[in-house]
């Protein structure tokens, strides 16, 4: 199952015709603490780039982007009551919403792993 | 020997305690520092703490079918209690009467009482909104007075009254913006806001129906103005630039930057949360501001009262002051006297004001305060105040810039407040620690982590109301606790040791909101 | 000067540390050419506590002072006795010098204050959350507007009739550069609060309809049947309260159908202060919306010692993070008139709230009997709480400013209201509270005898 980055620190996993996205280790350190998160509602039609979803810490407020076009076919639930596992498992348990992939190529300009780490390091 | 100590009283030499030991308390209180619990859990719903006739719940009533029925559930408490509870409380909060308050950009100078003598007068205090105009002659004249006040401080031609505090003075300016632009039918689409801008300035044009453009700040921290003006164009409405900015330095292009914008078809604001620096040196009018609001709870010393209320007039350029809101004084050329501008009598005479912001006249509370304040320094005290104000941060600046970062430093002289990073802190140290550490030494923390454009911002302002040994003090503190960040103290990590409370859990506060007491069966229950 | 404690020589050696010529030196970033060379031209100098104090009190004495006056003045701005110890507790430095609580492990006494303030204020409005407030009732009053049309994604804003004038004025102001449309229609001179009307005008596009409660004539509305209406077409109802001291004789709006409260709080412990400063209260009865709500919140939290204490919270909503995204761009709220609300009401609790109620109704009663027996008098309302409007046969405006000449402050005009006529400007809004005695009703009953019977012998 391959795995995707972006520069705006989302994680996608794609199985299938579905995709998967959170926000990265690197993201959730930067924020701290996460107080809040709001998912997309099952349905929404989201564009590559729309907004998608809002995490807020004690003193930031972030919005996160569709990094894909699709429909969204789940919000993580589990963050309503516990946001903070977007801190303790945030590339597992902590994930934001499901997406159906619309356009593979779409894909085809994110970064993988490697890419990714170099690109963080790239910032500190 | 015949007179034994009888009583048994002998006081001796004080022992001194171990200072590592902690002496715990049954009730919790330590002498002065008093725990006080909450009034739900203090009062009852018999206790009242003021005498009212009994009422005679037979007596006919007109209330129609919504008489009352269900309990409020709200707790009182008689006179002694009451007085004792906010007292306990208010031993619990830090304030301007106790110490240095150098946060910057809120400019936290003494208030006089005199003020408070004065807005208490009957005259004042006792007046309703709408009594007719023949008895409020009084108030009228406060407000025409202030007006003129901060008409000639600032160079411009009129000045709204009403706006109740900052942000809201803001919005009045930018509102007179956008009605003045349409009134030449050129909407505009686009407000430029330096990145460096207090937080309200972007959440203000945004309310007000703008798209928000940042412009960065050049390396020298003020506005870049080869970027402002590349920007510049038909569908900008204007900029709002703080000036002095936020980094504390003056913006030595401020008159350039207003040509631009005019040339463009735009308008500027300036936000004025800063003028104490300036004020009785120089007149945003001379610079080309179109509206500036100005805090009269910073600059004009009203109380900031544990957050509000505050006040923010909004003076206006010949080009703005038609478009000013409802209601407004007005002072008839010929025979001087005082007139009231609103709904009814605004007619012809004021065809394009944009209507009300807010009920009634504005915060003539603080109108009273700040008159008094104003009269009280003339013309040459509030020049004497900006001087003092800004010396007073110089003299922070360099007292500390060998042992804190100041990224603006080699600048030049700051204005009324200096800017300091966490540069050269010990791993893990951070601008919070420092702050912390200030509130175990007694003093209330600097501003931290504003402006967003420096890293772990510290942006202290003194104001002039400090003396030179208190300045000093502050420097002694924080030049050890400069050296405690760069060291990598641990026990600054875990400071306040001394506050009435210890690091507050703020994540908790908010991932499960608790807004309003509950019983604790009911607490548990939900 | 008496506020500035800097010496001469305390300047000079300051000037020496920074390594300046003279305090005109630290300005070299102002350009010269725009550099005021000494103080404002024009302008006086500074003068002595005693001078300024006379001054000032020459201005106030120019005022007729309610206390001076027989005065029956109301219309979002009343008048109650405020307990001397409200005045004490807030002049209190800790109180009245602190800054917003950002620091709050020195700032427990005004944080748990506001925690109490805002308990309060959600118990009396019979709601779930309230914040810890907001300017004053016309600005909050906004606000819940626009908290609305967030909640809705609707804009068409259904104002009723009986909404104070200046809170629609602020509305319609804000709404002509907002996406919001008002539909707003003036009030009807009748004895009942025009229900009917405002149900015929929701509709599906309605984000929200803003009920005063008791409304600017007095009368009391059918909060409840307006509510379950506007909930049918989808819409969010907004009750507005001018007067918190009749929520101790009146159902809380909360309990009514109302979604979000708002109002004026000046009543408890603010005085009346020529309009302002006031307290604008805000709560809403569905926790969930908190997040939307705007303003500032206080909530409960533990220390690292795991000892209770509060904080600001969810202060991401507010525009120092948000920019704009801000859900308002309100940054200062009322905390001294918060506070002076709380101990007004701390003092009152439940009992005396209840009996200041009772005791302004049964004045009011007393009073709308008397004055209706004013030949040319008639009392409209069939409901009120401490306040009834009068309708002469004569125009209001012109007889209100004879009788303040007399001493005699007769409530408010509606022609200054509601400039438009249509009737409108013969109205009298009376107000009666603990403040006024049995023979101010007396007095004002003759006065209005008099002013009456001289316009029908002219």
């Amino acid at each position: 199952m391959p795995r995707y980055f972006t520069e705006e620190h989302e994680w996608i996993d794609v199985e299938g015709e579905t995709a998967t996205i959170g926000i990265t280790d690197y993201a959730q350190e930067q924020l701290g603490d996460i107080v809040f998160v709001e998912v997309p509602q099952e349905g929404t039609e989201l564009a590559k780039g729309a907004e998608a979803a809002v995490v807020e810490s004690v003193k930031a407020a972030s919005d996160v982007y569709a990094p894909i076009s699709g429909t969204v076919t789940e919000g993580n639930s589990a963050l309503e009551d516990e946001p903070e596992l977007v801190n303790s498992s945030p590339e597992e348990e902590g994930w934001f919403f499901r997406i159906t992939v619309s356009d593979k190529g779409q894909l085809d300009a994110l970064m993988d792993e490697g890419a990714y780490k170099t690109f963080c390091e790239g910032l500190d | 020997m015949n007179q034994m100590n009888a009583s048994g009283w002998k006081p001796g030499t004080p022992v001194p305690a171990d200072r590592d030991v902690e002496f715990p308390t049954v009730t919790g209180n330590k002498a002065l520092m008093l725990e006080e619990r909450l009034l739900f859990e203090l009062g009852t719903r018999e206790t009242c703490g003021v005498d009212l006739p009994e009422p005679d719940t037979d007596a006919p009533n007109r209330l129609g079918k919504f008489a009352r029925r269900k309990a409020m559930e709200l707790p009182g408490l008689s006179e002694p209690e009451t007085v004792r509870h906010y007292t306990r409380l208010s031993r619990q909060n830090y304030a301007i009467d106790l110490g240095l308050f150098p946060l910057g950009s809120c400019t936290m100078k003494h208030n006089p009482r005199l003020n408070e003598k004065v807005a208490r007068m009957p005259g004042f205090a006792d007046v309703h909104p709408l009594q007719p105009v023949d008895t409020i002659k009084g108030a009228l004249g406060v407000i025409d007075e202030l007006s003129h006040w901060l008409i000639e401080l600032t160079g411009m031609s009129a000045v709204a009254m009403s706006p109740k505090a900052g942000a809201h003075g803001e919005l009045c300016g930018i509102l007179c913006i956008r009605a003045a632009l349409e009134a030449r039918g050129d909407a505009r689409k686009v407000v430029l806001v330096p990145e460096s801008a207090h937080g309200t300035n972007p959440a203000t044009a945004a309310f007000a129906g703008y798209e928000v453009e940042d412009i960065p700040a050049g390396k020298d921290g003020r506005v870049d103005l080869e970027a402002l003006k590349a920007r510049l164009g038909p569908d900008v409405a204007g900029v709002m630039i703080t000036n002095p900015n936020t980094c504390g330095l003056f913006e030595r292009d401020m008159k350039a930057i207003s040509d631009a914008v005019h040339e463009a078809g735009g308008l500027v604001y300036c936000d004025g949360a800063n003028f104490n620096a300036i004020m009785g040196r120089v007149r945003p009018g001379d610079l080309g501001v179109d509206a500036m609001h100005i805090n009269l709870h910073k600059t004009f010393s009203t109380p900031h009262g544990g957050g509000g209320p505050g006040s923010g007039p909004v003076v206006l350029s010949e080009a703005l002051a038609p478009f000013a809101p409802l209601p407004f004084v007005v002072k008839d050329a010929q025979s001087g006297e005082l007139q009231l501008v609103e709904e009814e009598n605004v007619g012809d005479a004021f065809p394009v004001s944009f209507g009300r912001m807010t009920a009634f006249h504005g915060q003539m509370g603080m109108f009273t305060r700040a008159l008094t304040y104003i009269l009280s320094h003339g013309a040459d005290g509030l020049r004497q105040a900006s001087g003092d104000a800004v010396l007073n941060a110089n003299y922070l600046l360099r007292s500390l810039d060998d042992v804190l970062d100041a990224p603006f430093g080699e600048a030049g002289h700051c204005m009324h407040e200096a800017l300091f990073s966490d540069d050269g802190f010990a791993e893990g140290m951070s601008t919070l620690d420092v702050a912390k550490g200030l509130i175990d030494e007694g003093f209330h923390p600097m501003t931290m982590y504003f402006p967003l454009v420096v890293h772990g911002a510290m942006l202290v302002e003194p104001t002039e109301t400090e003396s030179k040994a208190v300045l000093d003090q502050f420097v002694t503190a924080m030049r050890s606790l400069a050296q405690r960040a760069k060291d990598g103290d641990e026990t600054l990590k875990s400071a306040p040791h001394h506050a009435p409370r210890a690091r507050l859990d703020e994540a908790q506060a908010a991932r499960k909101p608790v807004l309003v007491w509950q019983e604790a069966e009911e607490a548990e229950e939900a | 000067m008496r506020y500035l404690p800097l010496t001469d020589p305390d300047r000079g050696a300051m000037l020496e540390k920074i390594g300046a010529a003279s305090v005109d030196a630290l300005f070299a970033d102002v350009p010269a050419s725009h550099y005021l060379d000494g103080p404002v031209k024009g302008l006086p100098l500074h003068a002595s506590e005693m001078a300024v104090e006379k001054h000032m009190r020459q201005l106030s004495k120019q005022n007729l002072a309610a206390a001076d006056a027989a005065f029956f003045c109301g219309a979002g701005a009343y008048r109650h006795h405020v307990p001397a110890t409200v005045d004490h507790i807030i002049q209190r430095g800790e109180f009245l010098t602190a800054y917003t609580p950002y620091q709050p492990e020195i700032a427990q006494g005004t944080l748990q204050m506001l925690f109490e303030f805002q308990t309060q204020v959600a118990r009396l409005y019979g709601c779930a959350v309230a914040n810890a407030s907001m300017y004053d009732g016309s600005t909050a009053c906004w606000e819940a507007i626009v908290m609305a049309a967030r909640l809705t994604k609707r804009n068409r804003i259904l104002i009723g009739g009986g909404v104070h004038p200046h809170y629609v004025s602020v509305a319609q102001t804000m709404a002509r550069f907002t996406p919001g449309h008002v539909d707003y229609e003036l009030p009807v001179l009748a004895s009942d609060a025009g229900e009917d009307a405002l149900i015929a005008r929701m509709d599906e596009d309605t984000s929200c309809v803003v009920v005063q409660y008791p409304d600017i004539m007095g009368r009391i509305p059918d909060l409840q049947r307006i509510a379950d209406a506007a909930h049918e077409k989808g819409a969010l109802v907004i009750a507005v309260n001018t007067e918190p001291v009749a929520l101790g004789a009146l159902e809380a709006p909360g309990n009514l159908g109302a979604d979000i409260v708002v109002g004026e709080g000046q009543s408890i412990g603010v005085g009346l202060q020529f309009g302002g400063p006031y307290l604008g209260l805000f709560a809403i009865t569905n926790p969930k919306h908190v997040r939307q709500m705007p303003g500032r919140l206080c909530g409960e939290t533990r220390d690292a010692d795991g000892k209770r204490g509060f904080v600001l919270t969810l202060s991401t909503r507010e525009q120092h993070i948000r920019r704009e995204k801000a859900t308002s761009n309100i940054c200062t709220n009322s905390g001294l008139c918060a506070l002076a609300f709380s101990v007004h009401m701390t003092l009152l609790g439940e009992k005396g709230l209840t009996a200041l109620a009772a005791e302004n109704h049964r004045l009011a009663c007393l009073a709308a009997d008397r004055l209706e027996k004013v030949p040319g008098a008639k009392v409209l309302n069939d409901t009120f709480f401490n306040e009834f409007t009068l309708v002469l046969d004569t125009e209001t405006r012109p007889l209100v400013r004879d009788l303040a000449a007399r001493g005699v402050l007769a409530g408010v005009s509606l022609g200054r209201l509601f400039p438009d006529g249509d009737g409108r400007e013969n109205g009298l809004l009376v107000t009666i509270t603990e403040t006024n005695t049995e023979d101010d009703i007396e007095t004002l009953a003759k006065a209005l005898e008099g002013a009456l019977g001289e316009g029908e012998a002219a």
